[in-house]
């Protein structure tokens, strides 16, 4: 703003200044207006109005800052800007690209009072419109497109709020996002820059039941846990038990057109691991950088808190952004625990009655607030879009029954339970299979039966039984032994480890492993299923249990994963087992 | 600048004083009491006409007509290379009788975030000589790696002795000296005088004194002052990694401390408290230490982490252990029953993590078969581990011979690979090649997570026959 008039009106004094949390007297705001905050112009947000008070949190460290200083209001609700541009970026909490922080402030760290549009305005983009003058749109209509990256065309959309009408004027050429590139008989004019405020989702016609499937290119998900395209997930575990790997897992290989993954709350050098390695990976469903699908929101654990809280909004709403153009995108959070412990930090900062464990008593209210921005949708403008979210969890010690997991768990649709034995034991993804589920999986069977094999559900069922089966008969032999067994359970739970070695763990970091299509989870399901009924009936026919569980060919089963020519690797090793076997009796 | 004698209140380390000039939050504040006394402290709040104050020496003979002065500047840490051989107290003031320090320039101890653009992922294996790290949980240049111990387990043995052999093998150009230089920068919080011996006779006996920087609170300097320690720490080794270029391997012992003194003071401000008493905002907190730690492009040196913690009653699911291990990139567990075996260093590698180490090993960085080694023995050593119980039920004989193999391999992996002692150096080849030797006690076939070219060409043959032979 540069009129002082206009300023004075709306500036307000500083009376108190405690971490994040900073009021003002004589503020002229609306709740959730973005002001400015001190003589270094902090940005901050308004969260509380109480008589002539203005309770703000602010987006910046305030060391050094004091009363007397002025507050200034934007009169704007906090809100991200969309355009051509976002993908490819990387953005702190509050959407400012940090490439171009470090840019201005030309250092390595981050200091204050520095602002920067979430979008390059100035950069031109090849516009093509897609509808003509005399053409009737209405709000969320596409009205052109733009190359916005190798992979993924920008779809131009008349704004939600807007009127619409018939097109007046359109033309293609080149644009950058501030420049009109279509006039309305309303009068509006449409450019390829558009604004949301973050805290409210963007519009839609409904929500429809999702009947396919994220595909992860990760077994025990696709194969036992899956998550639908708009579906919800959380991913509870305790430190080091593998919420991250798999966060990057899904934003590397799931198969969805766009992902938004928010470091909300962790580490810097993951989120210097994504910015250096999704460039040179490949997209398994384009074959073009994986980055070209992919915006990045990284407020690490040091950053400041309040614009902890607002990152997981500034990502849903880029994802819905998206989903309006009819793209399946999929949003990671990692971690929403440390969402909600910026809430509960502004909370107490506030003086405000502690919920459970000092967190606000609207905390399961904002959780659901969110994952209910996720779902499968008929847009607008009549395509179909969908956002789905997975949130990782960090409990305290490890533990299920505090309040974000529970919370949590009430809303989500797949829980995927990370557990710490598991991970001890280097058994990778350390999902717990017999406390996770998904309430998907009935609703994307018909999907994989179609697409993968008729058979998907059925054997999946027989693996989950010989899985049940091994943890019931593990609690005996932790008892009196392996040996005290009978015969027939003693080979189940050899079968049952091949389960859990070869089809259960795979190994994030080998380059073939990291990554196995449906078609291999099913194909290395059949290899186990061919050594179980081989192995019965050997059985049957006389032969000793010790010869079948230190069987030649059965190891090679677990090699499967790393192999990228699999289906004749699979064949040869289903030969090699019969014939072993057959050969013993 | 204004003296005021407007203190109303003094309650623990806080001390609330009316002002009537705006004052910043996290402002240093100068309180002298009756006895000529000087006392620091830092601004925590700051309302229209009150600020409270947080004293670093503790408040103990602040009376209400002490006089506050507001400095009008938040806390600095004056910077120079010269630090390198200096020893200052909690507060960084020289202690050592040294020459007067005349800083080269003076640096906030808040320490700003580092922007995550402008980071580089470390992946620079530093090899340590301790096998249960390098070869199972490997540090590189710029992680942050946290020793979870307990009281009365040598944890300071191993600090000292990563601090001591810690190198990096095959410096590129051939000369030892290259460009970027290791420094230590030691922060100790509460920990007693004789602790604090042990590490500085150590420094002195090895001359690594002279590249270190020492800053000690002890068990009986005030504690509020411990909140600042380390972040004087944190700040020398910034300065002296991306201004001048060094290596500096950063040691905290022990966070626990530091953590109560947190916790002091959230009572102090009767602030609601979070989990057993610890503050809320203490992951934040946390975070604005651990963080400090890293490489950033375009720069030679690097900040590398090892805060050292005891864990109360040790229990890794008290919220220090906790929260350390949620931002942290690994840790290094001390065990208490390896250590009453005997075994030194006493690492139980099962929970100890190094999230870093899969970018850092490997062709080209350590050894090939790196990667696939460590993941084998971690499975190995597990299924030995879980045997154990079983073992004490059933007796070995109702094993089979698959298990008996597996529960061997348990008990060699500690006394050969884990015991190596703390004087003992071990380069990262030594350490695969004592892995091979244990692996090679197992069938091939068991070897599942190595690679087929490796086990052709590291397996050692006759060891599993040697081993059947005497089974029998
Ligand atoms: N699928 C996997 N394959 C191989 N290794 C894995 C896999 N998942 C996890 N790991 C190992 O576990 C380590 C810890 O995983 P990760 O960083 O994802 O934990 P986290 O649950 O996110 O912990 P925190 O809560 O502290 O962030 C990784 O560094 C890696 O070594
Ligand atoms: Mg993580």
């Amino acid at each position: 703003m540069s009129q002082a008039t206009q300023q004075d009106a709306a500036t307000g004094v500083i009376e108190s200044v405690s971490g994040p949390v900073v009021t003002a007297r004589d503020l002229d705001a609306r709740m959730n207006d973005v002001v400015y905050v001190g003589d270094e112009g902090l940005m901050g947000e308004v969260i509380e109005i109480e008589g002539n008070i203005t309770t703000i949190q602010v987006y910046e460290e305030t060391s050094g800052v004091g009363p007397g200083e002025p507050v200034e209001n934007t009169g704007e609700p906090l809100s991200v800007d969309l355009g051509p541009g976002m993908l490819d970026a990387i953005y702190d909490g509050t959407q400012r690209p940090l490439d171009v922080l470090e840019d201005k402030m030309d250092s390595a760290f981050l200091d204050r009072g520095v602002d920067a549009p979430g979008i390059d305005l100035e950069k031109e983009w090849e516009f093509e419109p897609t509808v003509e003058v005399g053409d009737e749109v209405s709000a969320g209509d596409v009205i052109g497109t733009v190359e916005e990256t190798v992979t993924i065309t920008h779809k131009v959309m008349v704004p939600p709020d807007y009127e619409g009408g018939e097109v007046t004027a359109i033309e293609a050429g080149e644009f950058n996002v501030e420049e009109t590139v279509a006039e309305l008989d309303s009068g509006e004019e449409v450019s390829m820059h558009q604004e949301w405020p973050v805290r409210e989702a963007r519009p839609s016609v409904e929500k429809r039941t999702p009947t396919k499937p994220l595909v992860s290119g990760q077994r025990v998900l696709d194969g036992l846990f899956p998550i639908a395209k708009g579906g919800t997930a959380a991913i509870p575990g305790p430190f080091g038990s593998g919420k991250t790997v798999t966060q990057h897992q899904l934003a590397k290989w799931a198969d969805a057109d766009i992902v938004v993954y928010v470091g909300c709350g962790e580490r810097g050098n993951e989120m210097t691991e994504v910015i250096e390695d999704f460039p040179e990976l490949e997209d398994p469903k384009t074959g073009n950088p994986l980055m070209a699908r992919t915006s990045l929101i990284a407020n690490t654990s040091n950053m400041p808190v309040a614009a902890r809280e607002s990152c997981i909004y500034t990502g849903i709403t880029i994802a819905e952004y998206y989903r309006d153009m009819g793209y399946d995108v999929a949003l990671m959070a990692d971690s929403t625990s440390r969402w909600a412990e910026a809430m509960r930090e502004i909370s107490s900062r506030l003086e405000e009655m502690p919920g459970e464990e000092g967190y606000p008593a609207y905390l399961a209210a904002r959780l659901s607030q969110f994952y209910e921005r996720a779902g499968y949708f008929e847009n607008v403008n009549g395509t179909m879009g969908s956002v789905s979210v997975i949130g990782a969890v960090s409990p305290p010690g490890g533990d299920f029954s505090e309040p974000v997991t529970q919370n949590t768990l009430r809303i989500v649709k797949t829980f995927w339970a990370l557990d710490a034995d598991l991970a001890e034991r280097r058994h990778f993804p350390s999902i717990n299979w017999n406390e996770s589920y998904s309430l998907y999986r009935d609703q994307l069977d018909p999907w994989f039966e179609e697409n993968v094999t008729e058979d998907w559900s059925e054997i999946r069922q027989w693996a989950i039984d010989v899985l049940d089966e091994e943890s019931e008969l593990q609690e005996i032999v932790q008892l009196v032994g392996k040996d005290a067994l009978p015969e027939d359970q003693q080979l189940t739970l050899e079968i049952a480890r091949y389960l859990r070695e070869a089809y259960l763990q795979q190994n994030a970091f080998h380059p073939t492993d990291t990554f196995c299509p449906p078609e291999k989870t099913y194909l290395i399901l059949t290899a186990i299923k061919t050594l179980n009924d081989e192995a019965f009936d050997a059985l049957d026919a006389g032969v000793p249990v010790e010869d079948l569980v230190s069987l030649e060919s059965a190891p090679q089963i677990n090699r499967i994963g790393v192999q990228e020519d699999y289906e004749e690797y699979v064949a040869d090793i289903k030969e090699d087992i019969t014939e072993e076997l057959r050969g013993m009796y | 600048m204004k003296e005021y004698q407007t203190i109303n209140e003094i309650s623990g380390p806080l001390v609330y004083a009316e002002v009537d000039e705006p004052i910043g939050y996290d402002e240093i504040v100068e309180i002298e009491t009756d006895d000529g006394r000087t006392l620091r402290g830092q601004v925590l709040e700051s309302n229209d006409g009150l600020v409270a104050i947080q004293v670093f020496e503790g408040t103990s003979g602040i009376d209400r007509k002490a006089s506050v002065r507001f400095l009008g500047e938040t806390l600095k840490m004056p910077v120079t290379e010269d630090l390198l051989g200096r020893v200052m107290d909690g507060t960084g003031q020289p202690i050592d009788g040294g020459p007067e320090i005349v800083p080269e320039s003076r640096e906030d101890i808040i320490g700003a975030a580092i922007n995550p653009y402008s980071r580089e992922y470390p992946e620079e294996f530093i090899q340590t000589g301790v096998s249960a790290i390098d070869g199972m949980n490997t540090l590189v240049r710029g992680q942050k790696l946290p020793i979870f111990s307990a009281s009365g387990l040598p944890h300071n043995d191993l600090a000292l002795q990563i601090a001591r052999q810690a190198s990096v093998p095959e410096d590129e150009e051939g000369d030892d000296e290259d460009s970027s230089e290791f420094a230590v920068v030691f922060g100790a919080m509460g920990i007693t005088q004789e602790e604090a011996n042990e590490f500085m006779d150590d420094f002195e006996r090895t001359g690594a004194l002279e590249r270190s920087v020492v800053f000690a609170n002890l068990a009986d300097d005030p504690a509020v002052e411990r909140t600042v320690t380390p972040r004087l720490a944190l700040t020398t080794a910034e300065y002296l990694a991306f201004e001048k270029d060094y290596h500096v391997l950063v040691i905290l012992t022990d966070m626990t401390n530091y953590c109560e003194a947190l916790r002091e003071i959230g009572a102090a401000r009767e602030e609601v408290p979070g989990r057993r008493g610890y503050p809320g905002y203490m992951y934040t907190d946390l975070a604005t230490l651990y963080e400090r730690a890293g490489r950033i492009q375009g720069r030679e040196g690097s900040v590398t982490q090892l805060p050292i913690l005891t864990m109360p009653g040790d229990d890794d699911t008290h919220p220090i252990p906790d929260l350390t291990g949620y931002i942290t990139e690994g840790q290094i567990y001390v065990d208490r029953d390896l250590n009453s075996q005997g075994v030194q260093p006493p690492v139980n590698v099962l929970p100890s993590l190094s999230r870093l180490m899969d970018d850092g090993i490997g062709e080209g960085l350590t050894r090939e078969d790196h990667g696939d080694v460590a993941n084998q023995m971690y499975a190995a050593y597990a299924e030995g581990e879980n045997l154990r119980d079983l073992v004490n039920i059933v007796g070995r004989e109702a094993l089979s011979e698959r298990d008996n193999k597996y529960l061997d391999f348990a008990e060699d992996f500690e006394t050969e690979f884990i015991d190596q002692g703390f004087e003992t150096n071990r380069s990262l080849e030594d350490t695969l090649d004592i892995g091979w030797d244990l692996l090679s006690q197992l069938p091939k076939s068991e070897l599942n997570r190595i690679d087929e070219e490796f086990i052709d060409s590291y397996y050692v043959e006759d060891e599993g026959e040697a081993v059947e032979a005497t089974a029998d």
